[in-house]
């Protein structure tokens, strides 16, 4: 608190980005919001509010002095952008100061996480934590078995301060083999398994890159990968695939890193795919977000700013390096390792999109968090430096887990049916890897966490997901799509790669469409479990009557059929139509019944910041020039300054 | 002329089919007068007929004794066709190109076509001015319908009847016809009952270089406008191009002669242009290159995304100056046949419920596209592919339909059709078995006497099982104005005509259905509960003695 040196300034005007409109309010600034609070409103709609965490704001500018006042822009980690206008300047540079100093947290016990309560007991919080289990997960993929054991080597973190306490290795790499090819190793990260086919015995491994200068060689490391190899007889070979571009891979050499000399590994297939570094990424999505960000942008310069900006080509070369892998172990049988420089960047991306693309259970709301878990959190993908969640190296931040998200998100669009999740919990865990509100995506590894007690001291953020998972479904999503589809064969064809508005926009509602078909089919889907169970009490309160429903169990009948792979055109339309027909007919006479039922599937309001919301009763306001301008709703409550829907 | 003259070989055996994302088929090639047929001959397999008239462009390729035409439709489907023998192959392709090519209007398939369903009801009487002009009696009397042009002969793309201003007469009507390009005088084309205002159309006014001016036409649109109030003339031209109109005899309202009108400037592209831009657009789509650099710019390149923002933007304008403003609007480009129907029609989507609907929308078309006078027959005797140069064609509906679809993207809930109408409204303007976009003008479709001689779309499309399936199962009726977003990353590409034959829509359909399929059983459990509490009710009615334990 003792940073905030005004926490409450009046008479602020808020400008929306993409138009001249303003609203007024008053910001107040809280240890650990900054809350924006509209004034002017009359009594008929309540008053807008916005809240913005301090961990969210990637940068706060002062700009000079105007007539109106002294403009604040704050950007947002969760591309939020906003611009005050404060009148006094003193105020507006009281406020600049306080979130500069509070936006640069100097050590973790200054994060959210540590004093966030969502009134939860000690029992329930515990629980939150065991949800996750990757020793179930490898069990889950048939790990350990006769080719692939749990080893002890890294139990204190000696042998590889970055990677989890439980690897898993071939059964014929001995400590020996594991300790040498470590030692060979960009921060000794040795090849390990991520992920295994079991159908084909095919392992996807990961690793960082061989210490191999321009002649190095490495005894053990040649045997690891030599075990990796013998432990699929499925294929003759593995793969080694090394992300980066190749010149990039030739750079390292000379800084006594590198990559595999395929003469001196025997049986591996060396093949770069040409993925760009962090920096480029950064520098990237900067760019995009400056292009998307000009107002009265034309078409023109929006698509020629899609193009240099590079983002979408580097969320291909992303999607088209998993389509390798994927096929490699699909198709051909091979075993894997992926690598890139340190492993925790570009390798998460491969391992991960990879096996979303292999197996279906990461397509569910759990397995895509357990896979989260595993590829991301436990392998040391360093968010803390990456997110920037503390003051620290520029040059280390890097939106590599977004694009990540943004990977899924092309995915979901080619598949609509084959996520049980909507865009809504990519852009919630988003929201929350930069929130710092959750323990989870703290500190750059397994080991920094266990020291921080996260497990003891804060939240996890997948318990409160999975608590709110009913918010997340993709109504379409069909569980035996996985059956015919258990392996997904996106196309890579540049058109199918779209700009995700609903990320990158998020916030900007006037961009969004008016009326959500995600929100309405979800409504309606949970509205038809609640009619399923209310003509179920029906039944037993008529059959005390005497009256038993008609024909076994009628109503449970399109579900189980939707259920199979190749449903009739419009099942339900042929099948009952005389009898509905005859249905409407009576409830034609009977007005009154009708409107009883239609209650309860109505009015539930869901609001998710950034995705649209309908409104229907209101007039659509506009704006002169833009016509892209929409009133935000009259009630967006946001809780903790992140995205919040309410059912 | 016999069709049996240029059709050299009418049938061919062995020929294989190849279409993307679906099995080949081998079967006979038949062509007709009309049709080129692949059929199997087996049952259960799917037989391809296509309109000649679909056929835009062919490829002809010879490996040894192996022809292969690649057929590109003015739907932008392509297909290829495996021919064995030489000669055959010749003969088809030839006979292909002069089939699809054929200018006569008598040879036209609509005029040969006999419909395989019950007409219900005459789409060529569903959409008549005498019923739409009722409507706008129930809501004012200050208009009244004009036959001045009942044969045609003061503005030949105009239909027999218009609106016009009831205090104006006839006589000043076709004085204002003479000022105006292609006689094109002002007109009703919306009144909004909101507030009364009214939007209107016409040709450019022929001032020429001179300043000519008109008193009738002054009167005309002034008689338009309440006392002490002012209107907007939206000129769909940049000015520059409005100026040098005026060498060549056209021009705009000068601020002297029309002083309670506001000229308003936008900047949309003509035919010509429009045409060179979906040739570019196709082709990128088309491209299997697998560079996103190349994609993104060629799409740039193509402009297409431009001329739907500048449509919309231009049609939000002139709805926003009558519902928000409160002013009566004029729009008008070179011809008003072009550029200006795409802006009355689409302010129309977005201030007018009613067209919103499947039948709402039906009228509109007809309305403000073939009774307006819009140039199908030129303007869509050509797609994407053709070799031949352009000479009128343009995709000014299509854009006009693009502009709809990304409305209703953005209003999912608030249109009563989906995107299946817009695209089968896209194929039909190209090549159809009906008549409906037959002909150039009214006068042209009346004097080929269309109505009695072929089936109207209108017909077919509002059968039960058609409506059905052009229905959006999402909507509900929603008596708002819709403003849409012109932000071009509120833009989308339309992938269902463009990338329609570019890959699998299986995912998509699949999907699709299942969101269908949960709503419609909502509805069936909300009747099926609605159905128990009523006997329910009955039962505890008629039964009291029960309920008490």
């Amino acid at each position: 608190m003792e940073h905030i040196r005004t926490p409450k300034v009046e008479q602020v005007r808020l400008l929306e980005r993409f138009s001249n409109k303003s609203t007024s309010g008053t910001l107040h600034l809280t240890a650990t919001h900054l809350i924006f609070v509209e004034s002017n409103n009359a009594a008929t709609t309540a008053a807008q509010e916005i809240w913005i965490l301090h961990h969210h704001i990637a940068s706060v500018e002062k700009l000079s002095l105007t007539t109106s006042g002294c403009p604040l822009v704050i950007q947002c980690r969760n591309f939020r952008v906003v611009h005050f206008v404060v009148q006094r300047e003193r105020d507006c540079h009281d406020i600049y100061s306080s979130l500069l100093r509070l936006l640069r947290p100097v050590s973790y016990d200054e994060l959210y996480a540590f004093s966030y309560n969502p009134k939860q007991n000690e029992q329930q919080r515990e629980e939150g934590w065991q949800l996750i289990d990757l020793g179930a997960e490898f069990e889950r993929m048939g790990v350990p078995c006769d080719r692939w054991q749990l080893t002890d080597v890294n139990r204190d973190y000696k042998i590889c301060e970055t990677y989890p306490r439980d690897l898993y290795v071939p059964i014929t790499a001995s400590k020996p083999i594991i300790v040498g090819s470590s030692k060979f190793r960009s921060k000794g990260r040795f090849p390990v398994l991520t992920y295994f086919y079991q159908e084909k015995k095919a392992a996807v491994c990961r690793c960082s890159q061989p210490l191999s200068g321009f002649s190095a060689r490495c005894l053990e490391d040649e045997s690891m990968l030599q075990a990796i190899s013998k432990a699929n007889h499925n294929s003759r070979f593995v793969y080694v695939m090394d992300t980066r571009p190749k010149l990039n891979a030739m750079a390292n050499r000379a800084a006594g890193k590198g990559y595999e000399n395929e003469d001196n590994y025997s049986n591996i297939r060396f093949q770069f795919v040409g993925i760009e570094n962090i920096h480029v990424m950064r520098t990237s999505l900067q760019k995009l977000l400056e292009v998307v960000g000009s107002r009265f942008l034309s078409v023109n310069d929006y698509l020629l700013g899609l193009e240099s900006c590079g983002w979408l080509r580097h969320v291909k070369a992303v999607v088209d390096a998993a389509i390798f892998l994927t096929k490699a172990v699909t198709v051909e049988g091979a075993s894997v390792l992926v690598h890139c420089s340190d492993g925790w960047d570009r390798t998460a991306q491969v391992c991960s999109l990879g096996a979303l693309l292999m197996d279906p259970y990461y397509r569910t709301i759990k397995g895509f968090m357990v896979l989260i878990e595993k590829d991301w959190i436990s392998f040391g993908h360093k968010f803390a430096d990456r997110c920037d969640q503390l003051d620290g190296d520029p040059k280390e931040v890097s939106p590599v887990f977004t694009q990540f998200l943004e990977c899924v998100w092309q995915l979901t669009e080619q598949f609509p049916q084959a996520f049980e999740f909507s865009e809504w919990l990519l852009l919630q865990i988003h929201e929350h890897v930069h929130s710092c509100q959750y323990g989870n995506f703290l500190a750059n590894n397994q080991r920094q966490r266990e020291e921080l007690q996260l497990g003891d001291r804060t939240h996890s953020l997948w318990a409160f997901l999975l608590r709110e998972q009913q918010n997340y479904l993709n109504p379409a999503y069909c569980p035996t799509y996985a059956d015919t589809h258990p392996v997904l064969e996106p196309s890579t064809l540049p058109c199918h790669f779209k700009f995700w508005r609903n990320m990158y926009h998020q916030f900007d509602r006037s961009m969004h469409p008016r009326q959500s078909v995600l929100k309405n089919v979800l409504t309606l889907k949970e509205s038809n479990c609640k009619l399923e169970d209310t003509i179920k009490d029906l039944e037993a309160r008529l059959q005390k009557h005497g009256i038993s429903p008609p024909t076994p169990d009628p109503q449970a009948s399109p579900r189980d059929q939707r259920i199979l792979p190749t449903r009739p055109h419009s099942l339900i339309l042929e099948a009952p139509l005389s009898r509905k027909e005859a249905q409407r007919q009576q409830e034609e006479e009977e007005e009154e019944v009708g409107e009883e039922v239609t209650e309860c599937c109505s009015d539930t309001e869901r609001t998710v910041e950034g995705s649209s919301g309908t409104e229907r009763k209101e007039s659509y306001s506009d704006l002169q020039g833009t016509y892209g301008a929409k009133a935000e709703p009259a009630v967006v409550s946001l809780e903790f300054g992140v995205a919040r829907m309410t059912c | 002329m016999e069709f049996a003259e240029l059709i050299k070989t009418p049938r061919v055996d062995g020929v294989v089919l190849r279409r993307p994302f679906l099995p080949t088929v081998e079967g006979t090639l038949c062509l007709t007068g009309h049709h080129l047929i692949l059929s199997s001959r087996q049952d259960n397999t799917e037989e391809l007929w296509l309109l000649h008239a679909n056929i835009d462009a062919i490829e002809k390729r010879f490996v040894g004794s192996l022809g292969t035409i690649i057929v590109k439709c003015k739907d932008l489907r392509v297909i290829q066709l495996d021919i064995p023998g030489m000669e055959e192959c010749l003969n088809i392709a030839s006979s292909i190109e002069v089939l699809s090519t054929l200018d006569s209007v008598s040879l036209m398939y609509p005029l040969f076509y006999r419909p395989m369903f019950q007409v219900i009801e005459d789409g060529w009487k569903s959409f008549l001015p005498e019923d739409a002009f009722k409507d706008l009696e129930s809501m004012t009397e200050e208009w009244r319908l004009s036959d001045v042009n009942k044969d045609y002969s003061v503005c030949s793309s105009y239909p027999p009847l218009v609106a016009v201003p009831k205090d104006v007469d006839d006589d000043t009507l076709r004085k204002a016809a003479a000022f105006r390009h292609g006689g094109r005088f002002p007109v009703l084309s919306y009144y909004h009952k909101k507030n009364g205002m009214v939007m209107m159309r016409s040709g450019q006014p022929l001032t020429g270089t001179n300043g000519r001016r008109c008193k009738e036409d002054e009167k005309l649109i002034n008689a338009t406008l309440r006392a002490g109030k002012r209107g907007y003339i939206i000129d769909t031209r940049t000015v520059s191009v409005a100026q040098q109109a005026k060498a060549r005899g056209g021009g705009f309202e000068s601020e002297a002669n029309y002083p309670q009108w506001r000229r308003i400037h936008k900047a949309i592209e003509r035919s010509s242009i429009l045409q060179e831009s979906l040739i570019k657009l196709v082709e990128a789509c088309n491209d299997q290159s697998h560079s996103m650099d190349r994609w993104l710019s060629k799409l740039e390149a193509s402009n297409w995304q431009t001329h739907v923002k500048e449509i919309l933007t231009t049609a939000c304008l002139a709805a926003q100056c009558i519902d928000r403003e409160g002013a009566s609007v004029l729009v008008h480009g070179t011809e008003g046949t072009d550029s200006t129907l795409q802006v009355t029609s689409l302010a129309q989507i977005i201030l007018d419920p009613a067209c919103r609907t499947i039948q709402g929308f039906q009228a509109l078309v007809e309305r403000e596209w073939l009774q307006a006078g819009h140039p199908f027959q030129q303007r869509c005797s050509q797609s994407a592919y053709s070799n031949s140069k352009p000479r009128c064609e343009a995709p000014v509906f299509l854009l006009f339909l693009d502009c709809v679809w990304q409305i209703l993207r953005q209003f999912p809930c608030s249109f009563q059709f989906s995107q299946h109408f817009l695209v089968l409204l896209f194929e039909h303007t190209y090549a159809s078995q009906f008549g409906t976009f037959m002909g150039n003008s009214a006068s042209e479709r009346s004097k080929l006497n269309l109505s009695q001689k072929t089936v109207s779309l209108w017909s077919w499309v509002n059968r039960p099982q058609e409506v059905e399936r052009l229905s959006n199962p999402l909507y509900e009726a929603n008596c708002l104005v819709i403003w849409p977003s012109v932000a071009p990353q509120s833009l989308l590409l339309w992938e269902g005509v463009f990338l329609r034959w570019k890959r699998s829509s299986r995912c998509l359909d699949e999907a699709y259905d299942e969101m269908v399929h949960i709503i419609q059983y909502n509805k069936e459990l909300q009747n099926k509960v609605n159905n128990l509490r009523r006997q329910l009710a009955q039962l505890e009615t008629e039964e009291p003695l029960l309920q008490t334990p």
